[in-house]
């Protein structure tokens, strides 16, 4: 499989599993969908039949309300079954809203911003202690950079040169009530520098440059990296981007599903079928007062006004 | 009881180098020979709980018996969410030490008294919660804790404790041990402590006892699991028991005890004698403020003699 397909269909899940559960965050997951399916086919060294395996890279998804993301990757690669993807969020499920360990293939459990980091770099400080190789990656929100115990993990990893870590902060200027600018102003790049960090920025959807700046992360200095992502929140389905809406709502049946999907299939890359609707969706247009309903001037106006009056 | 616990975790590193000591940059003058015998097991995080709880987290799980370190409520309270979700979630083996549980920091106010934290670290499911009594049983619970999986808490006191006289032959987690017995005297009660006030236990029973009151007498070294045996023992054959904790009597040791009796249902009375639930604002040492909230030896006399002479 290639990128380009585990990220089609990492986000054709994320909307069926939204949907079908009525759960959050998939503007989170369509702004990640390109940054899981170069590390779960490019990146990232596992094997499906010992998910255990000690050689393996190791991975937190320290933003975990994106679980749906890691979930659908690891169902594709064979970790457990696709169809277990529609149990997200309901009675019984090994699939929680944020990531749980109690899944093949998922090593840390997370949903309380601000841990994954430091986990990650206990887990790169043992390696070099015990002599593997491994490397030990992390994702990161941007929003949940606010968090300080980020910046505690951010001093330690490169006081003990943990040149065998990786962050990748999914930067999808977006956190839960607003833009990260409008919450707390920070220059992303200038922060990680600041710590002293191996620091790459890329755009977070163009694949070749993910997969140059993640292939080798080595470095003289032996700096821990950080990979700034430039991304889209809700990329790829238009009336979901950079919409603060979409944090939390789900695609609804009806127009909202139907345009998502549709919206998908006109970019499915060669070789995939869509496991849902193989031939897309009935057409609808979106309702004059549905659309209206997604927009952020109309869903939280107490936040909004300042941005409102500005304009 | 602090210097004779890393003189423990020297010994148990030199046998086994997965044995790794985190420190969240405390522990001057007592962690030095630890850091000069083992320099490759020993870490210091600097002054960032969160960042060493969740370090300590990710170094177990890759198969190390890892050992935090801190004071006062730095090791717990200030990092409880790491322990909780990174720690005992994944029951991963880390053992939280923290050093001056209760009143040990008396004089450097109330941010370095540590006297919620067996409640709070007592509610967290994975979670062990060991207070040694004296040097002893802290010996014996590092061995215990360091070859045990899973997330532990152990609150030492400080250094210098005097080791009361007993003998324990074999140390398991949730297990109590007796240091006297009421014998037949017809006015006796029972008295359980946990942790370091165990010096102040000991010379309040040997007073009771020279006033002719039957004690029996039990150190719990560990509040979770909790020694329900003893208790239900205890609840059968004493109209009192009397806990003692360096601690607020919301939640801690006494209240462990409680749930116990209650649901075992005897008509057994219970006293717990621990900080009744107020911030303590005097300025003084662990000496001078267990005398003003009235669990030094003479509070704990006077608190046995008030209730029996009811």
């Amino acid at each position: 499989m290639t990128s380009e397909q585990l990220a089609w269909l990492i986000r054709r899940h994320g909307v069926e599993m939204t949907a079908l559960s009525g759960g959050s965050h998939i503007g989170a997951i369509l702004s990640v969908a390109d940054i899981m399916g170069v590390l779960y086919t490019d990146i990232l060294k596992f094997d499906k039949d010992n998910p255990e395996w000690d050689g393996r890279d190791r991975f937190i998804l320290s933003k975990g309300h994106s679980g749906a993301s890691v979930y659908a990757a690891l169902a594709e690669n064979g970790f457990f079954s696709v169809e277990e993807l529609k149990t997200h969020y309901a009675d019984g499920s090994r699939l929680s809203g944020h990531v749980s360990h109690h899944l093949p293939g998922v090593d840390f459990s997370t949903g309380s911003l601000g841990h994954g980091l430091s986990v990650a770099a206990g887990r790169a400080l043992a390696a070099k202690q015990d002599g593997k190789s491994f490397r030990s990656f992390v994702v990161l929100g941007d929003g949940e950079c606010n968090e300080g115990s980020v910046w505690e993990a951010a001093e330690f990893a490169n006081h003990f040169k943990l040149d065998n870590l990786v962050a990748i902060v999914d930067h999808n200027h977006m956190q839960s009530l607003d833009y990260c600018n409008n919450t707390l102003e920070v220059d992303m790049e200038k922060r990680w520098k600041g710590f002293d960090w191996n620091v790459i920025v890329v755009d977070g959807h163009d694949h070749d440059a993910l997969r140059k700046a993640l292939t080798d992360t080595s470095n003289p200095e032996h700096k821990p990296t950080v990979v700034i992502a430039n991304t889209v929140k809700g990329k790829g389905i238009s009336f979901m981007q950079n919409d603060i809406l979409w944090h939390y709502r789900f695609p609804h049946q009806g127009w909202e599903y139907n345009c998502a999907v549709n919206e998908l299939h006109q970019s499915i890359p060669e070789g995939v079928v869509d496991p849902y609707t193989p031939d897309g969706c009935p057409e609808m247009i979106p309702e004059p007062d549905g659309l209206k309903h997604t927009v952020s001037e109309t869903y939280h106006p107490t936040y909004y006004t300042r941005e409102v009056e500005e304009r | 009881m602090r210097d004779s616990v890393i003189r423990t975790l020297i010994e148990l590193g030199q046998q086994d180098k997965s044995l790794k000591l985190v420190t969240g940059d405390l522990g001057f003058g007592v962690l030095k020979p630890f850091w000069e015998a083992l320099p490759n097991q020993f870490v210091n995080a600097g002054i960032a709980e969160q960042n060493m709880t969740g370090v300590a987290a990710g170094m177990a799980l890759e198969g190390n018996k890892v050992f935090t370190y801190s004071i006062g409520n730095f090791p717990t309270l200030r990092c409880l969410e790491q322990i909780r979700n990174d720690c005992a979630y994944h029951n991963a083996n880390v053992n939280v030490i923290c050093v001056g549980g209760g009143y040990v920091y008396g004089s450097l106010g109330m941010s370095h008294h540590a006297t919620e934290d067996i409640a709070v670290l007592r509610a967290l499911p994975n979670v062990a919660v060991i207070c040694p009594g004296d040097p002893t049983e802290a010996e014996l619970a590092v061995k215990k804790i360091a070859h045990t999986q899973g997330t532990c808490y152990l609150r030492l006191g400080r250094g210098g404790e005097k080791r009361v006289n007993h003998v324990i032959e074999e140390f398991e987690i949730g297990k109590a041990y007796k240091l006297r017995d009421a014998g037949d005297k017809p006015l006796k009660v029972a008295v359980f402590s946990t942790g370091a006030i165990l010096e102040e236990t000991a010379i309040a029973c040997d007073s009771l006892e020279e006033q002719g009151i039957g004690v029996e007498q039990y150190s719990f070294p560990t509040v979770k699991p909790i020694d329900k045996e003893v208790i239900k023992d205890c609840a059968e054959r004493f109209d009192h028991i009397f806990t003692v904790e360096e601690h607020n009597i919301v939640g801690g040791f006494g209240s462990a005890v409680a749930e116990v009796l209650c649901e075992y249902g005897t008509g057994t009375k219970l006293h717990r004698i621990g900080i009744n639930d107020f911030y303590c604002i005097e300025v003084g040492s662990q000496k001078y403020l267990r005398k003003q909230v009235g669990i030094n030896a003479e509070g704990i006399i006077n608190k046995v003699k008030d209730i029996i002479s009811e």
